[in-house]
């Protein structure tokens, strides 16, 4: 027997669902009751029901794509803020390979750097990498910080949401998994991105909000509405709150991995041979 | 003259507020006020305002509190100088530092921390103005608060207080019915199961008079929880 609907707010200790369900994420079952855990939307997949939170601190996970800011240099390694309850490390040995160089040469405190997850062991030690195609270290830009639940709505269903910031301020966009997103372009453009990646943040749980920014894009970058708008609100809306495939479409999907390839110039890779010259 | 006092007139008895004996003082509860705070929730009850602000869960920072298996919280009551009538002396007493352990008590078995280890969560009660009920309001507060955040819960932990009164057995005390009463019970449970977590006995009850004072703070604590929901909800269907 179910108590909700799909899409609903819950809130924790909320009755979803008696037998005939499985727990899926977000939610915990006591006795024969399925209950939520955590404030959100209810999804319900099959007989599988779960809570997308509507806020959440981001979890590594090994081979997430994240964004983090270097906080510490250790003797091999740096230390890496990324967004999250456990701070990441950066051995010396995945940048420089086995040669010993001199770290601070390499990256700063304060860089910001486009990394992957390689490893989370169970004491929640996450070590970071930078192999990998878009892999390196952002030169200027902003950071925007967004809950990480809400990263697959900022993408939009195969980037549409993400592709169209980018097409009508053309800033330069990269978001991690961690919910940091880098934006690089004109001063006001970086501005006017921050602002709609706040707004797309605050309203991420109502529907036809793909069109809403997009008119918002339009107000604030021209001034005015095109005419021939269309307003087909059933093309983007569609579940685009379910993360499961969202967060797989961050990897796999074609227009996404475009826009890291667009970057590739924006990333420094770190160049070892100068190292050696210096040295 | 002489008056033939009834059963039924004593029952209608009202408080020096005007509240039945069994009416909780008017509650407002507004949740996500504070903008960098993880989570946060305002709250008033009768003269109490607090406001409640939760961070993470982050890295501690304080190693010794760290636990392999979970998450840890921590919580800091605290009274604003101006909150009461004579100033109180800023920073940590007796009472508050009491208040502080046994709200952290109270609100842990609802949270769901095991997905978080080696982490720890801060929780911090501001009472703004006070006026009777301040630990049970606390809770409250930081519930919501704690629910803001996303913090993964079982429940969400609910606080009301009975006390005796001129003999009577009533809910929610005021700060007048606390010092001149006989008696105060605050409670925080977990509404859905209706577990007990906190359970604190100022004053002198019988085994009778505790027991209505116990069943009706758990009624308190249902009415106050319906508050607690809609809080959160106001907050995303606005």
């Amino acid at each position: 027997m179910i108590h909700v609907e799909d899409k609903k707010f819950v809130v924790p200790g909320e009755i979803l669902a008696e037998d005939d369900f499985y727990p899926g994420r977000g939610t915990f079952k006591e006795g024969d009751i399925i209950c939520s855990s955590l404030m959100g939307l209810v999804s319900l997949r099959n007989n599988k029901i779960s809570v997308i939170p509507l806020k959440s601190k981001y979890v590594p996970k090994k081979g997430d794509v994240v964004i983090g800011k270097i906080d510490d240099i250790r003797f091999s390694m740096w230390g890496v803020n990324i967004n999250s309850p456990y701070s990441g490390i950066l051995p010396a040995s995945e940048v420089f390979g086995r040669e010993k160089k001199e770290l601070s040469r390499v990256f700063r405190i304060g860089d910001v750097l486009f990394l992957r997850v390689v490893d989370v062991d169970e004491v929640k030690k996450v070590k970071l990498g930078l192999k990998g195609r878009g892999m390196g270290k952002f030169r200027k830009g902003i950071l925007v910080d967004i809950t990480p639940t809400k990263v697959p709505r900022l993408i939009g269903k195969k980037g549409s949401m993400i592709n169209m910031i980018k097409d009508k301020t053309r800033c330069k966009i990269v978001v991690g998994q961690n919910g940091l997103v880098w934006v690089k372009g004109d001063v006001d453009m970086e501005q006017i991105t921050k602002n709609i990646i706040h707004l797309i943040e605050a309203e991420a749980h109502t529907s036809g909000l793909t069109n809403r920014i997009r008119d918002k894009l339009y107000l604030l970058i021209d001034g005015e509405l095109p005419k021939d708008l269309e307003t087909d609100e059933s093309k983007f809306d569609e579940n685009q709150l379910n993360d499961e495939n969202n967060s797989n479409n961050l990897n796999n999907d074609s227009n996404f991995d475009n826009s890291f390839e667009a970057n590739e110039d924006e990333l420094e890779k770190p160049k070892l041979e100068n190292f050696k010259d210096i040295l | 003259m002489i008056f033939i006092i009834t059963n039924d007139i004593v029952s209608n008895k009202e408080r020096d507020d005007g509240r039945k004996l069994e009416e909780i003082r008017p509650l407002k509860i507004e949740a996500g006020i504070l903008k960098r705070a993880d989570g946060s929730a305002y709250l008033e009850v009768g003269g109490n305002k607090v406001i409640a602000a939760v961070y993470g869960p982050r890295e501690s920072y304080i190693r010794r509190l760290l636990r392999p298996d979970t998450g840890v919280i921590r919580c800091r009551y605290n009274m604003a100088p101006f909150s009461v009538d004579d100033r109180k002396r800023p920073g940590p007493d007796r009472r508050s530092t009491e208040i502080s352990k046994i709200t952290a008590e109270a609100l842990r078995p609802s949270l769901l921390l095991e997905r978080f280890p080696r982490s720890m969560v801060d929780i911090f009660i501001e009472i703004i103005e006070a006026e009777g009920g301040t630990r049970c309001a606390g809770i409250t507060a930081a519930s919501v608060a704690l629910a803001d955040a996303g913090i993964p819960m079982k429940d969400m932990v609910v606080g009301c207080a009975a006390g005796k009164v001129d003999g009577e057995i009533v809910l929610d005390l005021s700060e007048k019915e606390d010092k001149e009463g006989q008696a105060d019970v605050p409670l925080a449970i977990m509404p859905r199961t209706g577990e007990i977590t906190l359970l604190q006995t100022d004053g002198n009850l019988t085994e009778d008079e505790f027991d209505k004072a116990l069943s009706l703070a758990i009624e308190g604590c249902k009415q106050i929880s319906e508050v607690q929901k809609e809080a959160l909800k106001n907050r995303y269907e606005a």
